[in-house]
């Protein structure tokens, strides 16, 4: 066990799983870098953001290769080949251009399982990176997940440290179904410890990162840290709050954050995504219907305005959610009090 | 007047620890306390442990305030008789600050051992080495789904004059999941290879629960190896076993169905936090955890009885061996130590449960303390 970043731990996850099966070839933009180009720079790049560095070199051109800036065609070839028996990671860099691919995930992968009778396998993974504060303007900056998550037949996966990422990944990687595995590009960085060895992190079962009494946090990917940093303020307060990590939003662990807010009776839930039909709105829908009665305040959501996301610094410091955002909604739903008389 | 004052400061329970909470004062501002009463309860990130006062005297002033998270050393608190005044105190406290605050950094730095890899054949064990002096080694032998952090609170009290091996079992903890046929005889060869790997002739031994079998197959095949035996709820003394807590173990996969499970292990149930919850989780998520252990659960509690019985090669050891075990033992029951011969001690220690090195550490560690010198 040692300290590794967000980076290392993705890349110790394909490489340890790479070892494991050689039915597991990665494809993407950039992910070895230089093949194509006339200056013959082989492993130049490991992806932009240098995630898949080091595995072309150990693994080679059969099972680690460029594609052409065609996401329709290398996403679909990608869906083709887990369809007939090799376990595919595509890397689409940016989730905003799943705009390009979106009827191969959709239309395709997310619907073979059903379509032929159950009898289809499509154990496909697709990583992307998601999110704001990276100064990526709008067009590379986007929180899809509610889109994945709004698909039938796809699992949609949000890893929230170092720790996290590597077991969700091995687990989407040795999944049967298609994976959406989305990664926060301001986290690559974080770093934590995280065991040498393989590991699996189950789907649909949320982590509880503070345990509290008054109010139930639920956040999502990178947000689940500013909860944790929100959550321990104000317990220097007197205020003790539960923090969940869902870690997929499908299938969400609704068991989970029900029982967690029939045990505190408040809720706030922290989301990324663009706010209309977000995790947020489903967290609150599903709250609302199965446990209003346990519900001592109004849900608060600390989500971004209904904007696309801002290039210039300070907007979009003032778009994302943070921890002062956070600690002041879970203040506000404290000092609710109920002003009608109930019937 | 300074010697007539003195510090209660932030305990250090484990290798791992650098800070503490207050969870609660046991003594008021101005209230007597004994030497070796619990003064306060600290809480960590993963238990909550009486912290037993040094030294005898009325608590003057209680510094650290509850809930208060400070680190290892810090000031909590002064005593002193009554007859010192309140000026003399408050130099006191003020020298005492200044001078922690520029050790700290460079102490903490120091006394943090990390658990080291050693290759062993064709295992990966992790270890943990803490001590050093002129007394016999002595080396720590986990139980089933344990793993070196078990003796937290024992390691570093037995190693202030000797040098002190904890390791994870192979199939556990850091260590490579390879356990072969799973049974404590295999165990007690890897024990010996890692003593010989790490140049240690004799130790002894403190097992706890199936590494109280281990330990006694460790004497029985190496027995030039084994100084004595300190046993502490060991396995193979009896036959029954309570199977809820082996197989809700091994199929727990989640906190919600782990903590019942974890509940069985000790008397006072809050004692188990959700750190150690999460820590365990971890371990069993790696990849061969879970079927090492099967194999283990297999090979030494088939159909819900003990396999082995340990009370010969117990009876035969020629070195000193104790028994040490919690009255309220919810796993393996203290009634196993009847009828053992009267040379082998038997201490049961009221109010603790299957881990009294966790739940009552001093007063184990006061055991092996008296027994090892």
């Amino acid at each position: 066990m040692s300290k590794k970043s967000f980076r290392q731990a993705i890349n110790e996850a394909l490489r340890q799983e790479m070892q494991r099966d050689p039915r597991i070839i990665l494809m993407g933009e950039d992910i070895a870098g230089g093949q194509g180009g006339s200056a013959g720079v082989v492993d130049a790049w490991g992806g932009v953001l240098g995630v898949t560095k080091g595995l072309y070199t150990e693994f080679g051109p059969d099972r680690v290769f460029d594609t052409p800036i065609s996401e329709a065609s290398y996403i679909g070839a990608a869906v083709g080949a887990a369809a007939t028996g090799l376990r595919p990671v595509a890397e689409l860099m940016f989730v905003d251009f799943v705009g390009c691919c979106l009827d191969q995930i959709m239309n395709q992968a997310a619907k073979f399982r059903y379509m032929f009778g159950g009898k289809a396998r499509t154990p496909l993974v697709i990583r992307a990176m998601y999110g704001a504060g990276f100064n990526a303007a709008a067009q590379h900056s986007q929180a899809l997940y509610p889109l994945f998550t709004h698909i039938p037949g796809l699992k949609v996966v949000i890893p929230s440290s170092p720790y996290e990422a590597k077991g969700l990944l091995i687990e989407a990687i040795r999944d049967d179904d298609p994976v959406i595995f989305l990664e926060n590009k301001v986290m690559y960085d974080d770093e934590e410890e995280v065991p040498d060895e393989p590991y699996t992190i189950p789907f649909g079962e949320a982590n509880l990162t503070r345990e509290g009494d008054d109010v139930t946090i639920v956040a999502f990917g990178r947000m689940v840290n500013f909860a944790n940093e929100a959550a321990d303020r104000l317990e220097k307060d007197g205020i003790s709050c539960s923090v969940i990590d869902p870690r997929t939003t499908s299938p969400l662990d609704s068991a989970t954050i029900l029982e967690c807010v029939e045990d505190t009776g408040r809720l706030v839930i922290v989301d990324e995504s663009s706010p209309r039909c977000n995790m947020a709105t489903d967290v609150a829908a599903l709250v609302v219907e199965e446990a209003f009665e346990s519900l001592k305040a109004p849900i608060r959501r600390v989500v971004p305005p209904h904007t696309p996301v801002p290039f210039a610094t300070v907007l979009e410091k003032l778009y994302l959610p943070d921890a002062a955002r956070i600690e002041s909604a879970v203040r506000s739903v404290m000092a609710y009090k109920k002003t009608k008389q109930d019937a | 007047m300074t010697d007539l004052i003195t510090p209660i400061t932030m305990p250090k329970f484990g290798l791992a620890m650098t800070e503490g909470k207050i969870a609660s004062w046991n003594i008021p501002p101005g209230g007597h306390v004994d030497a070796g009463q619990e003064i306060a309860d600290i809480e960590t990130t993963k238990i909550t442990n009486g912290y037993e006062s040094p030294a005898s005297g009325t608590l003057r002033r209680q510094i650290a305030t509850e809930g208060e998270t400070l680190p290892v050393g810090a000031l909590l608190g002064v005593l002193a008789e009554p007859a010192v005044n309140d000026a003399d105190i408050d130099v006191f406290i003020a020298k005492f600050q200044t001078d922690f605050s520029s050790d700290s950094a460079a102490s903490t730095q120091a006394d943090h051992a990390e658990p080291v890899l050693v290759s062993v054949g064709e295992l990966t064990l992790r270890v943990q080495e803490a001590g050093q002096g002129s007394g016999t080694p002595l080396l720590f032998i986990h139980g089933f789904g344990g793993d070196l952090t078990n003796w937290m609170l024992n390691q570093n009290s037995l190693s202030t004059d000797r040098r002190t091996i904890a390791f994870d079992l192979p199939g556990h903890g850091g260590s490579s999941k390879i356990v072969g046929d799973g049974k404590p005889a295999t165990f007690a060869a890897t024990a010996a290879a890692l003593l010989d790997k790490l140049d240690v002739t004799a130790v002894h031994v403190v097992g706890h629960s199936l590494g109280g079998a281990i330990a006694l197959e460790l004497a029985k095949a190496f027995p030039q190896k084994v100084a004595s035996l300190s046993l502490i709820a060991p396995a193979g003394l009896g036959q029954g076993i309570n199977m809820d807590f082996i197989e809700g173990f091994i199929s727990a996969d989640r906190r919600k169905t782990l903590e019942p499970v974890l509940n069985y292990l000790v008397h006072d149930k809050t004692l188990i936090s959700r750190k150690m919850i999460e820590d365990i989780i971890r371990f069993k998520r790696l990849d061969g955890a879970l079927q090492s252990l099967q194999t283990i659960a297999q090979a030494c509690f088939p159909n819900g009885r003990q396999a082995d019985d340990i009370r010969p090669a117990l009876t035969a050891f020629s070195g000193p061996s104790q028994i040490i075990w919690g009255a309220e033992d919810e796993i393996l029951s203290p009634a196993d130590a009847k009828g053992l011969p009267d040379t082998i001690t038997v201490t049961i220690l009221p109010q603790a449960g299957h881990m009294p090195q966790l739940e009552n550490a001093p007063a184990v560690n006061a055991a092996i303390t008296q027994f090892v010198k």
